[in-house]
């Protein structure tokens, strides 16, 4: 058991490191001089050397992705070039509004899409199940920003029920802020919804042609109980592993979403930080990113060994 | 008619139909593309203008079927480059096993943490953004998802009795893997070219939102989608359009693809 764990723990860890490191010579490799970008063009010569040797600039560029690595691990992730405040405080802002909002779009998605999977499963080939296939279907083919330009235009623009963007903030009991937060989340839950769907429908129908149901049913349970108690429950693992897997289209929805809304999120701040050549929240973003989703994949892993006993102890 | 025949001919039909329309564009379209003619801005769809006209009086119906060649080609070649870099590696790891096998794993986990558009983002700041920071960073993405279908499949393909005939007549695993593995897993991978390709679609538009993809004047459906934000009140055709168009496009690749997969795999045709 342990050798197994400490070697996926170890293959993880590796994967981090490795990544970091791409990021990291990526970043390097971009032409602009941060210096120059805080200075501008015009700024003299020691001047400038000055600053570099401030931001640790003129350091080896071995010396400073440990230096980056070790400021990650203790919080401190440098200094903005643009805003001058620190990188740390900026990203911790931004989550404000990325983490509820994607929490709000994968709720909102499990929420619609299991009862709708499972009832597709229930009754394959009947209207419900060809109703569910047309959401999948469709749901998978929109893009979420034009969702969300949709959504602006029919309940913001049109019936006024919601804001057409920004984000007031979390005062006033977050009113103000969940009602911004309603229309891209919706735009964001949809091509999820319709993801997590498919694979409940077809992970029910799966489950419910083994072996055990059919003893739950000759045991007299009504198909219902068997479907809820024995079906469901199987058939939930494929589901909270593909909510692993969609972890990236999430994060580039968010980007994306977060644009279209005018949300202060972590998206518009990567994107933002981009045009402005701020490479050193570039940087971090995507190594915040790009962990998440390691991460992600990693304790999905761990879950669903888990939760299916069958795989316990196996690599 | 099974449900397959019916994915497998609407997603065709659909597909032939956008690339179609994205070949005829290259030697006729209603109106020039990118011909200006302020006089006749925002103009709601018409018999002049079948889908209307944009913010500086082009033909919306020329730009999106110019469009369509932007979207399919750079969908297309980043599917292409992911797809087989991605499947040379997968049956390698099938073929060889071992270390090779925990490697490429690994090298798929670390490509699989940067979604298209963190590459993007990333490559944006080393190469600006383009055609070709789009394609590198879509095609990037498709590597893991090849390599990880290819080799499931591959490893299937291993344990047949077949394959050992081969080895004991002789042949190298590289020889095996080209004459028997791959024309055996070749019709997943060609289903996963056509889901992928949808996908691939709906990254490109992501990216050309957000200004990372082809500069203008080249059309391109995302960018359209971008600069009708600012009229989304006053000229409302100017979202449809695009958005339906990226829609259609790749609801006709994802039919295609599983059209495929049934025709392919029977016994899923029959459970469906």
């Amino acid at each position: 058991m342990i050798p197994t764990r400490l070697r996926r723990l170890a293959a993880a860890l590796l994967m981090l490191l490795v990544t970091s490191l791409v990021i990291f010579l990526a970043i390097e490799a971009a032409p602009g001089d941060p210096a120059e970008i805080m200075l501008g063009t015009s700024a003299q010569a020691d001047t400038l050397a000055a600053l570099r040797s401030q931001l640790g600039l003129d350091r080896p560029l071995m010396v400073r992705y440990a230096a980056w690595l070790g400021g990650v691990v203790t919080g401190d992730l440098g200094q903005s070039y643009t805003y001058g405040v620190p990188v740390a405080g900026l990203i911790a802002e931004r989550m404000l509004v990325t983490l509820p909002l994607t929490l709000m779009a994968t709720v909102l998605a499990v929420v619609v899409s299991v009862p709708l999977g499972v009832m597709a499963a229930a009754r394959p080939g009947r209207a419900g199940d060809g109703l569910a296939s047309v959401f999948a279907q469709m749901g998978i083919a929109v893009p979420n920003f034009w969702i969300g330009l949709l959504l602006i235009l029919g309940f913001a623009l049109k019936l006024r029920w919601f804001p057409t963007g920004g984000f007031p903030g979390w005062g006033d009991a977050g009113i103000g802020a969940i009602r911004s937060l309603v229309l891209p989340a919706i735009a964001l839950a949809i091509p999820q919804a319709a993801v997590l769907t498919r694979v409940t429908r077809a992970a029910v129908l799966d489950i419910a042609s083994e072996d055990f149901v059919r003893t739950a049913r000759a045991k007299g349970l009504s198909r219902r109980r068997a479907l809820w108690r024995h079906v469901v429950p199987n058939a939930l693992l494929p589901v909270v592993t593909m909510l692993g897997l969609q972890i990236p289209f999430l994060i580039s929805g968010a980007v994306l979403v977060e644009n279209v809304f005018n949300l202060p999120g972590i998206g518009t701040l990567a994107y933002q930080a981009l045009s402005q050549r701020d490479l050193i929240v570039v940087q971090n973003v995507v190594l915040l990113f790009a962990v998440i989703v390691l991460v992600v994949n990693a304790g999905t892993d761990a879950l669903y060994a888990r939760l299916d006993p069958r795989l316990r102890g196996r690599a | 008619m099974s449900r397959w025949h019916i994915s497998l001919i609407l997603g065709g039909v659909i597909t032939v139909l956008v690339a179609g329309a994205a070949l005829v564009s290259r030697i006729w379209t209603p109106a020039d593309p990118t011909a200006m003619d302020i006089m006749a801005r925002l103009q709601a769809p018409n018999a002049a203008h079948w889908f209307g006209t944009d913010q500086i009086g082009r033909d919306v119906l020329s730009i999106i079927m110019a469009g369509a060649w932007t979207s399919l080609g750079i969908a297309v070649v980043a599917t292409a480059i992911g797809g087989a870099l991605g499947t040379l590696l997968g049956v390698t790891a099938a073929a060889r096993g071992g270390r090779t096998e925990r490697l490429v794993m690994s090298l798929n986990g670390v490509l699989f943490a940067f979604p298209p558009i963190l590459s993007a983002i990333l490559l944006g700041a080393l190469l600006g953004p383009g055609a070709v920071t789009a394609i590198t960073a879509i095609g990037c993405f498709m590597v893991p998802v090849f390599a990880r279908i290819s080799r499931a499949a591959a490893i299937q393909n291993w344990a047949r009795d077949y394959i050992a005939a081969a080895r004991m007549a002789g042949k190298s695993d590289a020889r095996i893997t080209a004459e028997h593995v791959l024309p055996n897993i070749m019709p997943q991978i060609i289903v996963q070219l056509a889901i992928q390709t949808g996908l691939a679609i709906l990254s490109e538009a992501g990216l050309s939102f957000l200004g990372m993809g082809v500069s203008p004047p080249t059309p391109s459906w995302g960018r359209m989608l971008s600069e009708s934000q600012t009229f989304l009140g006053s000229a409302p055709h100017l979202v449809l359009a695009p958005g339906l168009a990226i829609a259609i496009t790749v609801l006709g690749l994802n039919l295609l693809g599983d059209g495929l997969r049934d025709l392919t795999d029977p016994r899923r045709g029959q459970r469906a």
